[in-house]
């Protein structure tokens, strides 16, 4: 189609037109405008997603067994690869199994920060040279009242902590995930305010329970799972498991984490699993076991208690949410 | 555009009704071949209450493009879409009641008891108390209530048509309402959301407008 350009069209004019502009153009215009919103909104809505599970990755030697594994059924690869929070990559469920598919973990660099005494940029195989993998069967449970059993491959983050070897002024740690718009489409769009930074309390991050995860099944992480390296803290909600990590900090001062950058009443720094402190809009007394039908009832830190209450002595978890 | 008052009572309006029970026959089918997301009780939750706005949004619409395109059958077929969007909310709280609440309870006389029954009314009412989002979105439904009971021909002739259209006025209230409860549950991402608020606002101001308008300008005979 030929556009032609408009000839000497005066300010002038342009400005008269709008006395012109009659009260039906405008209702057609209004109208239409709303009409092509609405068929927007009904068809793009309607097409199916067609989530897909990861492809199997190269399988982790020497994958040691755990005692702080969970005994209990473990969900499907399928389920653990296509119901993801993962707003990199969109806010579906299923678009990161979709809009992952292309993201590349290698080579992968972690650059270490802050208050230690080895702040260096760290080779992902020269982290894990060494160091012992072990598969972690957790319960993982997400602030919006889902869990799962997953099996993942990782190793004490405070063996890598120690690496480190952070100053006496280390009080906490700050985690931030990756942030590459070429890569990750979701921060494309301001819905959270990028890069996602997560942190924990120096002896939470040293705690026995609290892992580097680099599998699943034995296998590679799945790009959707947050690959090639997250966080495990099984006794805390998802949103404090910080996917794809580019950098580790020490740091004095509490970090203040994304999610309580976005709604510090409905997130707090903690985020640790409590039946008896419902999120604002909904009650985490319960919760929807991936594959269950009838709810399960939410355990006291994630049924970690015996392990990690004694880090939160006399502290006021309501308040401390 | 003239067409005869059968197609529109014998075709047109049945293959409207076969489409608008479209998404509920997608939705069931899928729950049964496992086409569904690992959580399908949330899919089903949130598919039918996103239908049920979708389905305020075409009875709105109704009104809107019978004035542009001046076919006055097209309002026949507003009674339906209507009750189409009571019937979607309706499974949407019944979804909400069973996943959500039904599945959360405790039994400690087994399922089929008496005590099943009290504690689900206690978990629902208690809920709809406590939580604001899910308060909003039981007064959305409430709204559809009298709406859906007075839409036989036989309830518009006892109530008078001047009345029955005041009673009607109510479902300017439930899309508000309804965009406002979908706006409220969202965690971070509210660009559906404001999307259908948009399309609710611009469906309203061309009501307000030509209300306007018409009591500006004297009607002609």
């Amino acid at each position: 189609m030929l556009i032609k350009k408009p000839t000497d069209i005066r300010s002038s004019e342009i400005t008269d037109k709008k006395l012109y502009f009659n009260s039906r153009e405008f209702i057609q215009a209004a109208t239409g405008t709303a009409a092509a919103a609405a068929a927007g909104v009904l068809g793009s809505e309607a097409l199916l997603h067609a989530a897909t599970p990861a492809p199997h990755g190269r399988k982790l030697d020497n994958v040691k067994k755990s005692p702080l594994s969970a005994d209990e059924r473990t969900n499907k690869w399928e389920e653990i690869t296509t119901y993801n929070n993962y707003y990199e990559f969109g806010t579906d469920k299923d678009e990161p199994s979709m809009l992952a598919r292309n993201f590349k973990p290698e080579p992968w660099t972690v650059t270490v920060e802050g208050e230690c005494n080895n702040k260096a940029a760290w080779h992902l195989e020269d982290i894990l040279k060494g160091q012992t993998l072990e598969e972690r069967i957790y319960r993982h449970r997400c602030v919006e009242a889902w869990s799962m059993i997953i099996p993942w491959v990782g190793f004490p983050l405070a063996d890598f902590i120690k690496k480190c070897d952070p100053t006496s002024k280390a009080k906490f740690v700050e985690f931030t995930t990756l942030y590459d718009p070429k890569q990750m489409p979701g921060v494309r769009s301001p819905v959270l305010r990028w890069p996602y930074v997560e942190g924990l309390r120096m002896d939470e991050a040293m705690h026995p329970l609290t892992i580097l995860t680099v599998g699943l099944y034995g296998e590679v992480l799945p790009n959707q799972d947050g690959a090639p390296l997250r966080l495990a803290v099984p006794w805390k909600y998802g949103f404090k498991h910080i996917k794809s990590i580019v950098k580790i900090k020490f740091v004095e001062k509490q970090p203040l984490n994304t999610w309580q950058l976005q709604a510090s009443n409905e997130y707090g720094f903690y985020a640790n699993v409590n039946p008896t402190v419902d999120h604002p809009r909904w009650s985490q007394a319960t919760e929807r076991r991936i594959g269950e039908f009838l709810r399960r009832k939410t355990l006291m830190f994630n049924g970690y208690g015996d392990q990690v209450a004694s880090l939160y002595a006399g502290m006021d978890l309501k308040r401390n949410y | 555009m003239r067409i005869p008052d059968r197609v529109v009572r014998f075709v047109l309006k049945p293959c409207v009704f076969v489409a608008s029970l479209g998404p509920v026959s997608w939705l069931v089918w899928a729950a049964l071949t496992g086409n569904l997301s690992p959580n399908p009780l949330s899919d089903l939750t949130n598919e039918t209450g996103v239908w049920t706005l979708r389905f305020l949004c075409i009875t709105l619409a109704i009104t809107p493009l019978r004035r542009l395109t001046g076919w006055n059958p097209i309002i026949r077929f507003r009674r339906m879409t209507g009750l189409f969007a009571f019937f979607y909310g309706t499974l949407h709280f019944l979804t909400y009641v069973i996943a959500d609440r039904f599945a959360g309870l405790d039994f400690p006389n087994g399922i089929v008891a008496w005590t099943t029954v009290q504690n689900l009314a206690k978990s629902v009412g208690e809920d709809i108390y406590k939580r604001p989002f899910i308060t909003v979105g039981f007064t959305a439904w409430t709204t559809m209530v009298p709406l859906a009971a007075t839409s036989t021909a036989g309830m518009i002739r006892r109530l008078g048509g001047k009345r029955w259209n005041q009673v009607h006025r109510l479902v300017y209230a439930t899309p508000c309402i309804g965009v406002l409860h979908y706006w409220w549950l969202v965690k971070a991402d509210v660009r559906r959301p404001i999307i259908y608020g948009i399309v609710v606002a611009s469906l309203l101001a061309f009501r307000l407008y030509r209300a306007r308008r018409v009591a500006v300008v004297p009607a002609r005979a």
